[in-house]
This record gives structure tokens, C-alpha cells and sequence, in this order.
């Protein structure tokens, strides 16, 4: 575009303008910042400016015992804490040769899938509220606050768990929150058609959100997009299905794919469709565990004094935000030697600049709300 | 296709230009010549029986004893359902090697954090600049012998330990 362009009809001289959208921005979930060139409403060129809450999570793994990471990791992404727990702690007991014990892998699924519901709720409702509806955060909200409920009675806290440790769970899930997720999921289900009715079919939501900011398969590939966003672009592919960890294999779920039904395939629609749709499976997952849930001690014996063998494991899980990946080098020592994380919002954020030529301002914000970035989780 | 087998297939294509595979890790891997990573990488995503699509994760680590900075490519096929992994050693005083940026784009971000936390210069790549640190920030966080400045713009980065200041 050019910097000073002549408007045909009028005559007069227009100028690209440029803006500074966050880092305080409701939009933006955390401390995040574009610099955004437009001429008028249309954007020229977004330029993802982050590093705003740069924790250097990953330099602190190699100050503190093995043990002693998990409640860091925690901050990695703090809407779903456990996901990071369980990569870290799958790291280390593949390097080590640690067995989980079986209730605790269990246990393990069930924390994570009520995550899961968090996060997504958390994600949905405030896409919504973006795009200008208030009602379906607040109600999204509601249920969050149930989950977390629940959460502090397994583990004792709302948000940043520590609850999955070397060899399995810190604490047992007892018999009567047993009981009271299953009420909560019996209450839940109807509450995704609720909110179904409340958003997913309103007219105004689907017009904002069909055909804007399309991925197509080969960006997606590309960008390494992953989780809802992948998924949403058509690719059918599920670390919990596709690489199984865990005890998943035994369950049975469904992978939700975007289909582009209303819009176009790997639109925001699809991807927040996903989102939608993986609410209802985790709930599935729930009930087969809480169902399933065997006898036995929930966390294996490990030494207090935790030191792998040297050696290097990449481990993946498939977090509310795709694939998370942990990539741990052990010396030997009481101290890893390297810890690095591979988020899925970070694969999003660089996606951003590309899709964002060439649509509106406002837009841009569908999109950032589509793909689910967490400030959090990008800088770690 | 197993590790081995791509390995293989490899060393014939590119003989003497990767070495060093070790099979009976977690993950296998193996070492390739810095001036050879871009036609190696090309042949892993074009290659029909091999398909890498993905860089799952690009990352550098630190090892100053043997003085060397090792560039750590995770490469996934979705296709094919296998994955290698590559590793480049480098040089701790002038780590240079070239982008990946034009095979898998995301590489554009992934070397974006490796030049900021480690320093090491991606050759050809488009927008090289620091993305977690500020621009004027001195010296590279993750290498092992980092020390942390002691003031930043006129904030001191130094504070008393906490439990000193309440003992007195």
C-alpha cells in the first residue's frame, strides 16, 4: 500500500494509518500487543509485539530440583495448569523409568478433562464477549466457577493445581467429589445447548465469525498450528488419539473436525465449533473414568531425591491449546539440564501476521479470539 | 519409517554430511553438518516416504564444556507417523546457521526465541530481532555462563533477600 495513496474518486491524499492495539487490551486475554497498519478500517499488516509477561519459566528449570519444577510449570499457561503438569511430569518419569500407578493416571484424565472444560469455557465465553456479547461469558462463567470448585476439593486449588507429581497425583480424588462431578457433568450437558442457543445460533455471532480469517490445511501445517485450531482447519489430528499417552487409549471419544457447514473450511467458526464440540467429549471422558476409576494408591514411590539418568525425552501432550510439548534434557543431577516448552499459542501468535492482511480492524479481534492465544503461554 | 531407516536413507543421499545417529534413546537422533541443514531439511519435507510436514519444535541448548551451541529440530510427519530428530552443533563464539523460515514458516518464531535466549544468528531470516527480551537488552538469558545485568534502564535488577531484611 502506499504511504500516501490518492483517493480516485475525491481527490484527496489518504495515509496508512498505524495503531497500537494493546497491551491492555479486554481483547487481548493477558498482556499482549499488535502494532497494526490500516488504511482506514482495513489492516494492512499486524505485527504481534510480545514477550510482555516473559516469565523465563524455562531458564528457572534448571535452578530447581525436579520435584521442585512442577508448580512452575503450572504458570506456563494458568487456564490449563494441569495439562503442563502432566507434560512436565510424563518428562521425567520417562526419563527416569518411573511407573505411574493406575489410579493415578486415572485421576490424572479426570483433572485434566474438568480443565479442559475450564479452559474452554473460559475461551468461548470470552470470545464472545469480544464480539460484543456479555450474557454467555457471564453464564460460561458460572460453570468455570463449579470446575473450579471441584478442582479445590481434588487438589485443594482453583487455578494454579501442582496437583499431578512425579508418579502419579498428589492427593486421591475421594468417593464424594466422585459423586459431585458426576452431578456436575449431569447438570453441564444441557448447559452446552443452552449456550449453544445463547451464541453458537445467533445470527449476528455466525455473521462475524463465518469465512473471516480462513487457515487453510497447508498453513495450518505450516504455521504448525495445533489442537482446536488444526483440527478446526480440517486436519484430523489429536496427540490423545494419534499419539496416546496415558490412559486414553481405553477411552472412547469422539475428535471433532471443523467442517466449514456455515462458512468456509478453517474459519473462525470451525475452530470456535471445535471448542463447542470437544466440551461435550471431555465430559464423555469424564464419566468413562469416574466410571472406570480402579482401586489402589494414586502416586507410585519416588525417591525424594529424583535424579533421572542422562539422557533426552520430547514429550507431548494435547492441551486445551493443542500439542504441548516438553523437551527435557536430564545430566544426571538433582537439576534438569535443560528444560524447554513448546506452547500452542506461540505457534498462533505467528500466524497472526499473515492472516491479518487484509481484514478489518474489528476482525482482528474475531481472530485473535478464534485462535485462542494465552498471553500466558506464549512468553512462558 | 523407522529412525534407522531414514538415517540410512539419508547417508546415502548426503554422504558425509550427517552422522552420529543414536538409536536406542527415547527419541533418536542425529547430527547434520550446519552448511548442509537447509537441503537436508528440504529433502525431509519433499521426500515422498519421508513427508516431514511439521517442525514440531525448534530449540538450542547450551553446552559450554564442550564448547558448543546445539540447534535441536523436531520434525513430525502426520502423514507417515514418524518423527527424527535433528541436531546442529555450532560454535559458542559465532553460532551461524541458516534459516529454515522458507521450508516450514514457523521456524520464523521459533529462531526469533533462539536468537534472543541464545544468540544464535539465523542467516536469511526475514525479521531477526529479539521477541521476549527488550531491543536493548545485554547478553543471552538461557546460555549456561549468562549473567544477569545488574541494572536495567536505571532499575536496579538486585534485591536484598527478603528474609535477611526481616532477621535484622
Amino acid at each position: 500500500m502506499n504511504e500516501t495513496a490518492q483517493d480516485q474518486d475525491t481527490g484527496f491524499h489518504t495515509e496508512d494509518m498505524t495503531i497500537s492495539v494493546g497491551p491492555q487490551h479486554p481483547s487481548t486475554h493477558g498482556v499482549l500487543r499488535f502494532v497494526v497498519k490500516t488504511d482506514g478500517e482495513v489492516i494492512s499488516e499486524a505485527i504481534p509485539d510480545v514477550g510482555y509477561l516473559h516469565r523465563s519459566i524455562e531458564k528457572i528449570g534448571e535452578k530447581v530440583t525436579w520435584h521442585g519444577y512442577v508448580p512452575y510449570t503450572d504458570r506456563a499457561d494458568y487456564l490449563a495448569a494441569m495439562f503442563a503438569n502432566q507434560g512436565f511430569c510424563m518428562a521425567a518419569e520417562k526419563l527416569a523409568a518411573t511407573p505411574v500407578t493406575r489410579r493415578g493416571e486415572f485421576c490424572r484424565v479426570i483433572a485434566c478433562e474438568l480443565n479442559r472444560l475450564a479452559s474452554h469455557l473460559i475461551s468461548v465465553g470470552t470470545f464472545g464477549q469480544d464480539i460484543g456479547a456479555m450474557t454467555p461469558f457471564v453464564h460460561a462463567l458460572r460453570e468455570r466457577e463449579t470446575i473450579n470448585n471441584l478442582m479445590e476439593e481434588i487438589c485443594g486449588a482453583r487455578l494454579t493445581y501442582n496437583y499431578i507429581r512425579i508418579g502419579g497425583v498428589g492427593y486421591d480424588i475421594l468417593p464424594e467429589t466422585c459423586t459431585r462431578i458426576s452431578e456436575f457433568l449431569d447438570h453441564f450437558a444441557p448447559i452446552v445447548d443452552e449456550f449453544n442457543r445463547l451464541l453458537t445460533g445467533n445470527k449476528i455471532f455466525i455473521e462475524r465469525l463465518a469465512g473471516i480469517a480462513v487457515v487453510s490445511k497447508e498453513d495450518a501445517l505450516q504455521y504448525n498450528l495445533v489442537g482446536p485450531n488444526l483440527r478446526g482447519a480440517g486436519v484430523k489430528w489429536d496427540i490423545r488419539r494419534d499419539i496416546p499417552y496415558s490412559v486414553y487409549p481405553e477411552l472412547e471419544f469422539e475428535i471433532p473436525v471443523g467442517t466449514g457447514h456455515i462458512g468456509t473450511l478453517g474459519d473462525s467458526f470451525d475452530r470456535y465449533w471445535v471448542r463447542i464440540r470437544e466440551l461435550q467429549e471431555s465430559c464423555k471422558i469424564v464419566r468413562q473414568c469416574l466410571k472406570m476409576l480402579p482401586k489402589g494408591p494414586a502416586i507410585s514411590k519416588v525417591a525424594r531425591k529424583f535424579k533421572p539418568a542422562v539422557g533426552e525425552c520430547y514429550v507431548r501432550v494435547e492441551a486445551p491449546r493443542g500439542d504441548m510439548g516438553f523437551y527435557v534434557i536430564s545430566d544426571g543431577s538433582e537439576y534438569p539440564y535443560r528444560v524447554r516448552i513448546r506452547t500452542g499459542s506461540y505457534t498462533a501468535m505467528s500466524i497472526i501476521d499473515k492472516l491479518s492482511k487484509g481484514i478489518m480492524l474489528a476482525d482482528l479481534i474475531v481472530l485473535i479470539g478464534s485462535l485462542d492465544v494465552d498471553a500466558p503461554e506464549i512468553d512462558r | 519409517m523407522e529412525p534407522s531407516e531414514i538415517f540410512a536413507r539419508l547417508e546415502k543421499q548426503f554422504a558425509g554430511k550427517v552422522s552420529d545417529f543414536k538409536g536406542d534413546v527415547q527419541e533418536p537422533y542425529f547430527s547434520v553438518d550446519a552448511e548442509a541443514i537447509l537441503e537436508i531439511c528440504r529433502f525431509l519435507r519433499d521426500d515422498a516416504e519421508l513427508k516431514f510436514e511439521i517442525l514440531s519444535d525448534q530449540t538450542a541448548v547450551d553446552w559450554p564444556k564442550e564448547e558448543k551451541i546445539q540447534v535441536v529440530y523436531h520434525l513430525y510427519s502426520y502423514a507417515h507417523r514418524h518423527q527424527i530428530v535433528l541436531k546442529v552443533d555450532l560454535s559458542r563464539d559465532n553460532p551461524t546457521i541458516a534459516t529454515a523460515e522458507g521450508i516450514w514458516k514457523v521456524a520464523n518464531w521459533f529462531e526469533r526465541e533462539i536468537f534472543d535466549l541464545f544468540g544464535v544468528i539465523f542467516e536469511g531470516h526475514s525479521d531477526l530481532r529479539r521477541i521476549m527480551l527488550p531491543e536493548d537488552w545485554v547478553g543471552y538469558p538461557l546460555r549456561k555462563d549468562y549473567v544477569e545485568q545488574e541494572e536495567y534502564d536505571g532499575i536496579s535488577t538486585q534485591r536484598a533477600p527478603l528474609v535477611d531484611k526481616l532477621m535484622r
